[in-house]
């Protein structure tokens, strides 16, 4: 088991490196003179000669590639014009924001998805099936900005439930950073109501984010959860009395969860990647509002960092998945 | 009080192309220690059959137009689920074909039987050697020995280690036998066992076979035991039960019905059995199909096929009638086919 | 001695186009019984109407191509103006249809560029096999881990406002999905008996992938098109949301949405219309999608 994981572990290895390769190439072949940006409208011949042999820009590429890569395992991944720091330290505050959104939006979608899912299988009505399924389209058509701000309008402007946005309110001060999770912080602290102001400003932008991932997983459950309904071994343990709840939640569950498993997985990356318009709309200090400001400042180092690090935990996170499925279906083992 | 009573039972079932009439009055009487065979083709309702007394068709399509099913003297189409559930498994335990996929692939084998055992015991804790208040830790572990034990008793080697392993790493036979265990477990009264080594080579199907009746034999449970073998039933049934086309046309002591069958059907049945020092070509079979059960022959389903049918037998299903003790036939030419 | 088979080519000929034209006769009967997917036609077929028509179908066509009107500033909906007027006093109902035309328009160039790229990709992934391919997906799947959105805004940005700098750098990120497609297509009818007897005769790769290969593989690609292009549209709105784009003053629906955010709660108007126009644009073709994939896919039931 061990050997396994260890050796699905050592196969990260290449493709975090194709990774920063993709990410470097990309970053070299965007149009736009980062020497320029960075010297300003205003330098001299000198100052710009000094910045691209800064920069690098004269040397081969596979050497330039070596010295990005080097300079990535050693912590530095350029500089951010917008906030003028170093973007790795930039990437640490914004990264745990964006990853709270993307947790608690999953965090639903599985919880929702998953009973919904069972609880639409178990009725097997010929309209609930037409219901789901426009339900499910519906949910995956609707823009997520746009349901953001409908979700704005109606809780926050209108009802007053719910924050506009941000992450907390802005004149009070926040419980001590451990995991730059808001949540979890105020949870570590034992603050109850600073956990319920972080709660109140992560409720809607959370749940626009989970509308669409709650959808597939409804009717991914609902699909084979009717098919593992029909299994032959479903009627033995009915057989042999076992009661319909323990029947459903554990012995249909594990085995309908398979094909689900993937589905969080593919999503979870999706999400971290697509959290810009949320992010956006509900002014959540995330790597999608970083990497959109950086974008439109022509600055583009801070976005070539947001990119490799959400590509790299898509890729970790897979791995993760990967494994537990393994643990779920113990014939993937043996391989 | 026979243990097992199903009383002219009747079933339709809704298809596509119609309801059709799948149990035409099934009358079977099972007492305690007897092992009944119940044989016949394909579609000819004793899968149904089995399933009807654990309730375990689906009564949306199916519908119970008439009769009952007598278990101890109540009558298991009237009880409601929750009463039925405590039956199955304790009183009423089913074992099914095929062995690949009637084991939860995902759960260990020990836990999958300790799941049958646990959910018995809360109910009947005697069975798991309980008093009537214990913690469901100690239920829970109580469950997990007695599975143990079940899979020693049916033969698995080292069944203390091998409940933690998953069915895809046990054989077809062992397969078998966790099943058996687990049916078993609750004690029960009557098992009913669907074609349980129709999916086994010859020599496993010897082994369950004589497993199964060592079982039983101790116990004293009755086994109604689904086939379309009369091999098997020759092997161990105390008794068997013909059926043709959703009826019951002969029933009776193994050994009498086998040697004296005296309806026209279970004639041919065996009659048609290869048999050593046959010829080539000297195979016999049975003329004709099974008949259509949305639109079945009036009377006696198994007239069109008859040489011996005549007017009378199209009026109704023949009533069975005793040709000696527990020896039945339903056929209304009965004088005319010799002992 | 050996008896040959009578060969009636022209009959096997008939036998097989009329295969054909049952098939798509079944199809369409399919289809009929979804009344999802008729929805879905239907209101696709709307879309394609307004797009095509150009501004002559809008009460207001002078405001899509520009013009203001500070008199008219904020007005609710009403019998003059359907959906109300924004901050520039122009009629939201014309903006909505004027924006129809760019994101249809560069909904469907998106999905055509990326099937186009990734079908050639895909096709000699699959056909030639070994290193070729290995390289070709190692590429995709790689791109595939990357976060697309952020990526076409990126390149799109750097490549300088406008309609056309938005389609490629959107399709750039979309591509993949058609190469890992068409590659296993393609690697399940490379050893086909046609194949074979096409390369016997010397045929190269080119010839046999384009007459042989990938005639027969129309159908998924097709249906994969028509699931896409519902994203597509939202992820032009996406780009047009955020800034990046669409040159104004042509309307596009994100970038409407995004002025229109300001304006709420009062002014709900400029927001609801355009982002609704989004959201039943998207709809439709996935309405139309899902159907499509029913009748052509009939495997994919669920």
């Amino acid at each position: 088991m061990f050997a396994y994981i260890l050796r699905r572990v050592v196969l990260l290895v290449p493709v975090l490196l194709g990774l920063s390769m993709m990410v470097f190439a990309i970053g070299r072949l965007l149009p736009g003179d980062p020497v320029m940006l960075a010297a300003g409208p205003n330098a001299s011949r000198e100052e710009i000669a000094a910045l691209s042999a800064e920069f690098g820009l004269d040397q081969p590429i596979p050497l330039q590639y070596w010295r990005y890569l080097t300079g990535l395992l050693q912590g530095d991944w350029g500089r951010s014009l917008q906030t003028r720091g170093p973007v790795l330290e930039d990437l640490k505050v914004y990264l745990p924001a964006t990853l709270e959104l993307v947790l608690a939006a999953m965090l639903i979608a599985v919880v929702a998805g998953i009973l919904l899912g069972l609880l639409a299988a178990v009725r097997r009505n010929g309209w609930i099936d037409y219901l789901v399924r426009l339900a499910s389209l519906a949910s995956i058509s609707m823009p997520r900005f746009f349901l953001g701000l409908i979700l704005q309008l109606v809780f926050a402007m209108w009802l007053g439930w719910a924050a506009l946005g941000g992450r907390f309110p802005l004149t009070l001060s926040p419980p001590p950073s451990v995991t730059g999770m808001l949540t979890l912080d105020s949870l570590i602290a034992g603050d109850m109501q600073a956990l319920l102001l972080a709660l109140q400003h992560l409720a809607l932008p959370a749940i626009a984010m989970s509308l669409s991932p709650l959808a597939t997983i409804t009717r991914m459950m609902r699909a084979s959860t009717m098919e593992v309904l029909q299994q032959d071994y479903v009627l033995t343990a009915r057989a042999l009395g076992i009661p319909p709840r323990k029947l459903l939640f554990k012995h249909v569950l594990r085995n309908a969860l398979s094909s689900t498993l993937t589905v969080i997985g593919l999503y979870f990356g999706w999400l971290l990647g697509g959290t810009v318009l949320v992010e956006t709309v509900f002014d959540w200090p995330g790597v999608g509002l970083y990497a959109t400001k950086s974008i439109l400042t022509q600055d583009f180092m801070p976005v070539m960092g947001v990119v490799l690090s959400i590509g790299t935990m898509f890729v970790v996170f897979n791995l993760v998945i990967d494994l537990l499925y393994g643990v779920i279906n113990p014939k993937v083992q043996l391989r | 009080m026979p243990l097992l009573h199903i009383d002219n039972l009747h079933l339709a079932m809704r298809s596509y192309d119609g309801e059709a009439h799948v149990l035409n009055g099934v009358q079977l009487q099972v007492d305690k220690g007897e092992i009944w065979g119940l044989a016949g083709e394909t579609g000819c309702g004793k899968s149904v059959t089995g399933l009807s007394v654990s309730r375990l068709v689906n009564t949306p399509p199916a519908r119970y137009m008439q009769g009952r099913i007598l278990f101890d003297g109540q009558d298991v189409l009237t009880l409601d689920e929750r009463a039925m559930r405590r039956l199955r498994g304790r009183a009423i335990s089913m074992i099914f074909q095929d062995p690949s996929t009637n084991l939860n692939p995902v759960l260990r084998v020990g836990e999958q039987i300790a799941d049958v055992a646990f959910e018995i015991g809360r109910h009947a804790p005697q069975v798991l050697g309980l008093g009537p208040q214990t913690g469901l830790g100690e239920r829970r572990r109580a469950a997990e020995r007695l599975g143990v034990e079940m899979l020693e008793r049916v033969g698995i080697p080292d069944a203390a280690r091998r409940a933690h392993d998953y069915p895809h790493q046990f054989s077809g036979g062992m397969r078998q036998r966790v099943l058996i265990a687990m049916a078993l477990v609750g004690q029960p009264r009557l098992l009913i066992a669907d074609e349980p080594t129709t999916a086994l080579d010859v020599t496993l199907q010897a082994q369950i076979l004589r497993l199964l009746s060592d079982l039983v034999k101790r116990s004293d449970t009755a086994v109604l035991m689904i086939t379309h073998n009369l091999g098997v039933v020759a092997q161990i049934c105390s008794h068997v039960a013909v059926m043709y086309a959703g009826h019951v046309v002969e029933s009776g002591r193994t050994r009498e019905v086998l040697q004296s069958p005296r309806h026209p059907y279970t004639r041919a049945l065996l009659a048609a059995l290869p048999r050593p020092g046959l010829q080539r070509g000297q195979l016999a079979n049975l003329a004709g199909r099974v008949p259509d059960l949305i639109h079945p022959p009036p009377g006696c389903r198994f007239a069109p096929r008859c040489a011996r049918a005549t007017a009378a037998c199209t009026v109704a299903t023949p009533p069975s009638v005793a040709v000696s003790d527990q020896h039945q036939v339903a056929c209304v030419h009965l004088d005319e086919v010799p002992a | 001695m050996m008896t040959t088979l009578p060969l009636d080519t022209a009959e096997l000929a008939q036998g097989a186009s009329r295969a054909r034209r049952d098939a798509w006769r079944r199809a369409f009967y399919r289809m009929r019984q979804s009344s999802l997917s008729i929805v879905g036609l239907v209101l696709v077929l709307l879309l394609l109407l307004v797009a095509a028509a150009g501004n002559s179908m809008a009460p207001f066509p002078d405001h899509i191509t520009g013009s203001i009107d500070t008199a008219m500033r904020f007005k609710p909906p009403s019998w003059s103006n359907w959906m109300g007027t924004n901050e520039l006093g122009q009629d939201v109902f014309s903006l909505v249809l004027g924006g129809a035309r760019i994101s249809l328009f560069a909904g469907l160039a998106v999905v055509l560029l990326a099937a186009a790229v990734g079908t050639i990709v895909g096709a000699f992934a699959g056909y030639l096999g070994g290193w070729t391919d290995e390289v070709l997906m190692r590429l995709a799947d790689l791109k595939l881990t990357l976060p697309g959105l952020i990526l076409a805004m990126a390149v799109a940005a750097a490549l300088g406002a406008g309609t056309l700098n938005m389609v490629i750098a959107i399709s750039l990120g979309w591509w993949p999905g058609f190469a890992r497609l068409v590659r296993g297509e393609v690697l399940s009818r490379r050893e086909e008996v046609y194949v074979l007897a096409a390369r016997a005769l010397g045929a190269g790769p080119v010839r046999i992938l384009w007459r042989h290969i990938l005639p027969n593989i129309v159908s998924p690609v097709i249906v994969k098109m028509s699931l896409d292009v519902g994203f597509a549209v939202l992820t032009v709105a996406s780009l047009g949301f955020v800034g990046i784009g669409v040159k104004p003053p042509t309307p596009e629906w994100g970038q409407m949405l995004s002025t229109a955010r300001g304006f709420l709660p009062d002014y709900w108007w400029t927001a609801i219309f355009p982002g609704a126009a989004i959201f039943l644009a998207v709809l439709s073709f996935n309405l139309l999608g899902d159907g499509l994939r029913d009748v052509l896919d009939p495997k994919s039931r669920r």
